[in-house]
């Protein structure tokens, strides 16, 4: 039970990451250079997650993501796909908490990225998109990387939203923090709680060195 | 054949130029915040007017995005991309011409370097090679030698005037060093607070005292078209023949029987009324007094014509008092051999 939840975890925070990582990265990059009615409302909705209880948003992903939810129902009517009290439901949960840190990291990446040299690369021919591909994302890679990683962990330490909105089966739903939370209901099983902590500290600093590394490697080439 | 009328209006600072360049170099000369970037960004679609036309060699830019307008520029600041190597960033534009590019600016070395390990100079030269690679049909420099040392600038200054004489591709070119200006452009446009004080060959906009302020104290003066008669190899120095006369031009320039433009700074022309004798000054020119202009610091500006060519001496009203200069006198205009500068045109 212990490795099933060490590898749900793994598996629900790498999905979570890779899948909002995209957006994240639109969404950091309109905040940072796009200016537009609304753009303040778009950011604090980018950032309720972060300030909202995570019941709170639990709840909130019920609703809207359930059988029977707002945009759950139609998804599951058009594709099949459900999400809840699946391990998808969990990698959303976790997708949605990481991404208000996510996009942040990453904002302050693309603010740092000089638009001179955007400019530079237009007079020499580059259209938008060949500009962005080899100008603003390279320059910006570091904090994407950064956005990622705490993106990550974030979604390994998710406890609240997910317990709400997909609760804790093993091997479905049942993920490092729940497992913990689980386990420490039961008298005489505080060895399975201090292994899975020490997997936390160790899969948390794993993140931050292999991001450090990544970083000097960019930073080299 | 390049065409700007253009308004914008940016903040406090409003800019209304207008000028027309028929070949070769334009050069943008003005004080600092006289709106010489902002007239090159616009030409460069990094800055979008108010109102008005850009047309380059018949192409009309004013509504062209940036990377559709075929030109390379220059920036003051070089931006050349960090992330990529020298190699990288030269043909980030293109490949035109890599080999002669990359040997006439010195490259080879530096290939596989990054900008951060970059000297001013070296990144100067880069940022050239990258724009020129990428074929432009007009080329936009903004302060391009101004990281340079002397040297170096010898160096690129000729292969400068060679784009601009063997491959024809028109430049605008902003620069606070006149002579540099006198020995590339073919044309002068002269701003000042976002206005055009003057614009036209730069032999007629540096003869017009009214620009002298604009240019400077040091940089005041005319330029002569002259012709190479001769080199004096004992004595260092290099003869020239002009409309109305000899002048005798330290060190040894251009090639015989070239044409020669010669910078003539107005604050080291003498006048005298009468042609003086054991003076140690090579050139004495008698000349007539045309205009005479109030300029900075209690000084004058006086226009002398020699031939059809126009002359600019620069005295003060004590000079001009004591002496009773007065328009259509002729008099003698001193020049010594070493306060020239000429280049071949």
């Amino acid at each position: 039970m212990m490795w099933q939840a060490v590898f749900l975890s793994l598996k629900v925070s790498a999905v979570a990451t890779v899948c909002a990582l995209p957006f994240a990265i639109w969404i950091a990059y309109i905040l940072a250079r796009k200016r537009f009615r609304g753009h303040g409302l778009l950011n604090g909705l980018v950032h309720l997650p972060l300030v909202l209880p995570p019941v709170v948003t639990g709840y909130l992903l019920l609703v809207l993501f359930g059988k029977q939810g707002a945009i759950g129902a139609p998804l599951y009517a058009a594709f099949g796909v459900s999400f809840a009290f699946q391990w998808t439901g969990a990698a959303l949960a976790a997708a949605i908490m990481g991404f208000p840190l996510m996009v942040r990291a990453i904002r302050l990446g693309f603010e740092a990225v000089d638009v001179g040299l955007e400019a530079a690369a237009g007079t020499l021919g580059a259209n938008r998109a060949r500009v962005f591909r080899t100008v603003t994302l390279p320059l910006a890679t570091p904090a994407i990387l950064a956005g990622a990683v705490l993106g990550f962990a974030k979604a390994l330490g998710e406890f609240g939203a997910t317990i709400t909105f997909v609760a804790a089966i093993p091997g479905q739903t049942q993920t490092i923090p729940s497992a913990i939370y689980g386990l420490l209901q039961v008298p005489g099983e505080e060895s399975g709680v201090i292994v899975l902590v020490s997997i936390s500290i160790g899969l948390a600093m794993g993140a931050l060195i292999a991001s450090e590394w990544l970083a000097r490697r960019m930073a080299a080439r | 054949m390049i065409a700007v009328q253009i308004t914008k209006r940016l903040g406090d600072f409003s800019l209304n130029v207008q000028f027309e360049a028929p070949r070769g170099v334009t050069a943008l000369f003005g004080r600092s915040g006289s709106g010489k970037t902002s007239v090159i960004n616009a030409i460069a679609g990094l800055l979008r007017p108010d109102t008005g036309q850009i047309t380059v060699a018949g192409r009309r830019l004013t509504d062209m995005p940036v990377h559709m307008r075929n030109l390379g520029y220059v920036f003051q600041d070089e931006r050349l991309f960090p992330h990529l190597t020298v190699a990288q960033n030269l043909s980030y534009g293109g490949d035109h011409d890599a080999a002669r590019v990359i040997d006439l600016l010195g490259l080879a070395p530096l290939l596989d370097r990054r900008p951060p390990a970059l000297s001013g100079g070296e990144k100067s030269r880069v940022a050239l090679g990258r724009a020129l690679m990428s074929n432009p049909a007009i080329l936009l420099l903004d302060e391009p030698l101004a990281a340079l040392d002397a040297q170096r600038k010898a160096e690129i200054l000729p292969y400068l005037e060679q784009l601009r004489d063997d491959m024809a591709i028109p430049m605008i070119y902003v620069s606070h060093d006149v002579a540099e200006v006198a020995r590339l452009a073919n044309t002068l446009v002269v701003l000042d607070a976002g206005h055009v004080v003057r614009a036209g060959p730069v032999e007629v906009v540096l003869a017009d005292p009214a620009v002298a302020p604009f240019v400077g104290l040091r940089g005041a003066g005319a330029v002569l078209q002259a012709t190479v008669a001769g080199y004096d190899v004992q004595d260092g120095l290099t003869h020239v023949t002009f409309d109305a006369g000899r002048l005798a031009l330290s060190g040894r320039v251009g090639r015989i029987g070239g044409a020669l433009r010669v910078h003539i700074p107005a604050q080291d022309v003498i006048l005298a009324k009468s042609a003086p004798t054991q003076i140690s000054a090579r050139n004495i020119l008698p000349v007539t007094v045309r205009t005479l202009t109030p300029a900075a610091n209690g000084g004058v500006m006086v226009g002398l014509q020699a031939g059809s060519s126009t002359l600019l001496a620069r005295i003060t009203q004590a000079s001009l008092r004591e002496m009773a200069i007065a328009e259509g006198q002729e008099i003698f205009a001193i020049v010594k051999a070493s306060v020239m500068s000429a280049a071949g045109d």
